[in-house]
């Protein structure tokens, strides 16, 4: 008997935030008849995709024990990069070159920028020791600064219809920016739960020490996921782009933090080792019913953010409460 | 002055103390003398107000105190200089001696001035010509520790118990320390003085106490007994453990190790290991005793590529040259370590048993080069548990949840797992009870018949008598003995361990 009720408590606590969300839907039907139909819902997961995307990087991070605060500021980057390399190409100045980029050329030239830029974050980590919350605000602004230079303060807008059905366009009824987040998540569970890769995330994560007397290359799997968190940043600054049909100087701007919210909600732990990227996925999620939610019941955008952070903190009480019962 | 009466103390179950008697003489060095996990500190961190629970009772200026906290033993006069010493390094020396004590004037606010003049008739006191606005950080160790006793001055203290004090300064600063030391107990102050280095105990200490296996085996007068004796007291056990090793003579060599020296990451011009050279043939258990500090733990790390950076030497693998980096080069080497502190370095606690086991061989578990096999990696996880008897209902429990005699074989499992030729062992029983003890010996010994070469660093002379074929002795840094286990005897072990120069044959 009490082993049963200890199962239950053990799956109560599994699916806590996907109990969560079925709530908050239940009461948000229930409250007004906006909320429940298919389009709203498409709608929600449309506005979520960008968030995912950003999120999903972010939970591989968290998992080993470190953080990022630059996806913002590197979407933006890339998103404009992108662009520039759809609309002007590279021009080289010596040889008197000129290299144009078809879409999907254009498309790896941004994801290849974001892969950089994440590789530096680790960079800096692992080789000089400099702490992930130091290295990436660093890189904040670092990247937004090269976003103002690149794109000289103003917009680049006007890249085409088939850049913008990235954003905008639906394939089987379902948008775009949905399947591209449903496969960054298939993706990321994929390395987490079945690769080699995936164990040493969660390994450095609950034990550096014991990963590295494991004969665990720390440095080598550490920058790998900040390469591959900045490339996930960067496929976000493409959708972002895309859908508004211009890249914004200022796009992205604390984006970190509603990726930080998820993987928190989701009941990654900040010191690492636990949680998951399903948790990310219902955290962006439950995140967005909220947004969508309080927009519906026309609750000012000054107390949607109050709600927000109520939330967030709700979602971590609960999960240290349930920490200390083990 | 302070005396301890049939004090007894558990640790969850565990006996660490079972009816220690202490008494300290009033003006006297007290040296408290026993092998590594006789009880000493455990009895010091009594006497502090470290540890409030235990059985028996202390008497101190003719009263029964018991204190719950150190803060009361402070107050009463109590002082204990830490191993690791309790000072914040970017707080200046004035900020430390006062912390939690600070002086404030008028306006409530901290009186730096008077902390200053304070600080600084206290530092003349000990000698000590820093200005008392230093940070702690910018000092040596020999002055970071006479900072501590400044701070045990200003409390007035009576009794000031010292751990290990001389265990990371230089000879010229053991000096000075030894002149404050008799300056305070020209002062009338009680020195309690724990230390397993005997040579420096007859210069210093009046009185002595000798600890095993936590209770007092004699105390008296310092000039009253030999180095010698004082030996045959610390060892002195009635219960030996059967001798089991065999000797090794023409076996093949595994490994050979030559000059491994380590420098210290702080201290300049000082090394942790020099010159270690050793061989490991082919079917041996070689067992490296030493006492704390004497680099064995060091020894080991240096070998599975630990410290690349400020080791040098040599490691020959079946008479090739080896360089082994980083641990996954040890690991490829067929070298296997399971460290000292199984839950800092050798599980990751919050992971299952599975999870832990497999960590090491993950490629060998793998389908297509791509994805983990489930299955693979159940079949070699149960096939270990099985193997070492590891007691659990699943192989999806956590490894935190485990008793540390099953934590232990999980962490053996792990690296069983990798196929090691050389297995290092640090302190492979520590903390786990009997039964999984004898395992582990004899797991140990069949290893090493299938040709398992394994070297066991244990603080345990019955340990060490028991398992190994041939027995290194270790003593600051040096390597000081090579005894075949037909004529390693416990005094001997000892006396290598404590001697560095005089002895080495």
């Amino acid at each position: 008997m009490i082993a049963q009720l200890k199962i239950g408590s053990d799956t109560l606590k599994r699916f806590q935030s996907l109990i969560a969300l079925l709530i908050l839907c239940t009461i948000l039907s229930f409250m007004t008849d906006k909320f429940f139909t298919a389009d709203n819902g498409l709608n929600v997961l449309r506005q979520i995709a960008v968030n995912i995307c950003i999120a999903t990087g972010m939970t591989l991070i968290v998992l080993t024990a470190g953080i990022d605060l630059s996806v913002g500021s590197v979407l933006a980057l890339c998103g404009a990069v992108t662009v520039g390399l759809l609309r002007n190409g590279v021009e080289i100045p010596a040889g008197d070159l000129f290299v144009g980029f078809t879409l999907l050329g254009a498309i790896l030239g941004g994801l290849l920028c974001g892969w950089l830029l994440g590789w530096f974050n680790g960079f800096a980590i692992t080789k000089f020791n400099v702490p992930p919350f130091v290295a990436t605000l660093a890189m904040l602004t670092i990247a937004r600064g090269f976003t103002m230079l690149y794109t000289k303060g103003h917009p680049i807008s006007n890249l085409g219809k088939e850049f913008a059905f990235i954003g905008s366009g639906s394939f089987l009824g379902i948008p775009v920016p949905v399947w591209i987040a449903a496969i960054v998540v298939l993706l990321a569970v994929f390395i987490t739960q079945k690769t080699k890769m995936g164990r040493y995330i969660y390994a450095i994560g609950g034990n550096e020490q014991a990963a590295k007397l494991s004969g665990i290359n720390i440095n080598r799997v550490k920058i790998t996921v900040y390469s591959f968190a900045g490339a996930l940043a960067a496929l976000g600054g493409i959708i972002v782009t895309a859908r508004l049909d211009s890249a914004q100087p200022n796009a992205g701007m604390s984006y970190e933090l509603d990726a930080i919210a998820a993987v928190v909600i989701g009941g990654t732990s900040l010191s690492g080792g636990k949680g998951s990227v399903w948790g990310t996925v219902m955290g962006a999620v439950i995140i967005g019913v909220l947004n969508n939610g309080l927009v519906l019941l026309n609750v000012s955008p000054f107390w949607q953010q109050v709600v927000k952070g109520g939330v967030i903190l709700l979602a971590v009480i609960i999960d240290k409460a349930g920490e200390r019962r083990d | 002055m302070l005396v301890a009466k049939n004090i007894s103390k558990k640790f969850s179950g565990v006996t660490a103390l079972s009816n220690v008697n202490l008494e300290l003489r009033p003006g006297k060095v007290n040296a408290i003398i026993g092998e590594n996990g006789a009880g000493k500190s455990t009895l010091m961190k009594i006497l502090s107000g470290v540890h409030t629970q235990y059985e028996g009772e202390i008497v101190f200026k003719d009263k029964v105190v018991k204190f719950t906290n150190t803060k009361e033993a402070e107050e009463a006069g109590i002082a204990i200089i830490h191993q690791e010493l309790n000072l914040v390094p970017y707080l200046s020396v004035a900020e430390n001696i006062f912390l939690g004590r600070e002086l404030i004037n008028w306006l409530n606010m901290v009186d730096r001035k008077q902390m200053r003049e304070k600080a600084n008739a206290l530092l003349q006191r000990l000698n000590l010509n820093i200005d008392p606005d230093t940070k702690i950080a910018e000092l040596k160790v020999g002055q970071q520790q006479l900072v501590e006793i400044a701070k045990a001055l200003y409390t007035n203290a009576e009794v000031i118990i010292m751990d290990e004090p001389t265990s990371a300064i230089s000879d010229k600063e053991v000096e000075q320390l030894f002149a404050i030391i008799n300056q305070l107990k020209a002062d009338g102050k009680t020195i309690a003085y724990i230390s397993h280095k005997l040579k420096e105990l007859f210069s210093i200490a009046d009185r002595f106490v000798v600890l095993r296996d936590g209770t007092t085996v004699d105390a008296g007068d310092m000039n009253s007994v030999t180095q010698d004796e004082l030996i045959q007291k610390m060892t002195g056990r009635q219960l030996n453990l059967q001798k089991s090793g065999k000797l090794i003579s023409n076996a093949e060599e595994l490994m050979t190790v030559k000059n491994i020296s380590l420098k210290h990451p702080l201290l300049r011009f000082t090394n942790i290991l020099t010159n270690v050279s050793f061989t490991l043939h082919k079917g041996e258990i070689l067992g490296v005793y030493g006492l704390m500090g004497a680099g064995r733990t060091e020894l080991m790390e240096c070998i599975f590529g630990l410290h690349p950076k400020n080791s040098s030497g040599e490691i020959k693998m079946k008479g090739k040259s080896c360089k082994i980096k980083t641990p996954a080069d040890a690991i490829a080497a067929g070298i296997a370590l399971v460290p000292e502190d199984r839950k800092l370095h050798g599980l990751i606690l919050n992971q299952n048993i599975k999870t832990n086991i497999s960590l090491t061989v993950l490629k060998q578990i793998e389908k297509w080069g791509l994805l983990l096999s489930t299955k693979k990696e159940k079949n070699l996880a149960d096939n270990y548990i099985s193997r070492l008897a590891i007691k659990t209902s699943s192989d999806k429990n956590l490894a935190k949840n485990l008793s540390g005699g099953n934590q232990q074989k999980i962490v053996l499992a792990k690296w069983l797992a990798t196929h090691p030729q050389i297995l290092l062992l640090d302190e492979p029983t520590r903390g786990i009870d009997i039964n999984a003890k004898a395992e582990i010996y004899k797991l140990m010994k069949t290893l090493a018949d299938e040709g398992m070469g394994i070297i066991m660093v244990s603080s345990e002379l019955p340990e060490i008598l028991a398992v190994s074929d041939r027995v290194l002795v270790m003593c600051e840094g040096e390597l000081t003995a090579s005894i075949p286990i037909d004529e390693a005897t416990e005094a001997g072990i000892l006396t290598y361990a404590i001697y560095k120069n005089e002895l080495t044959a």
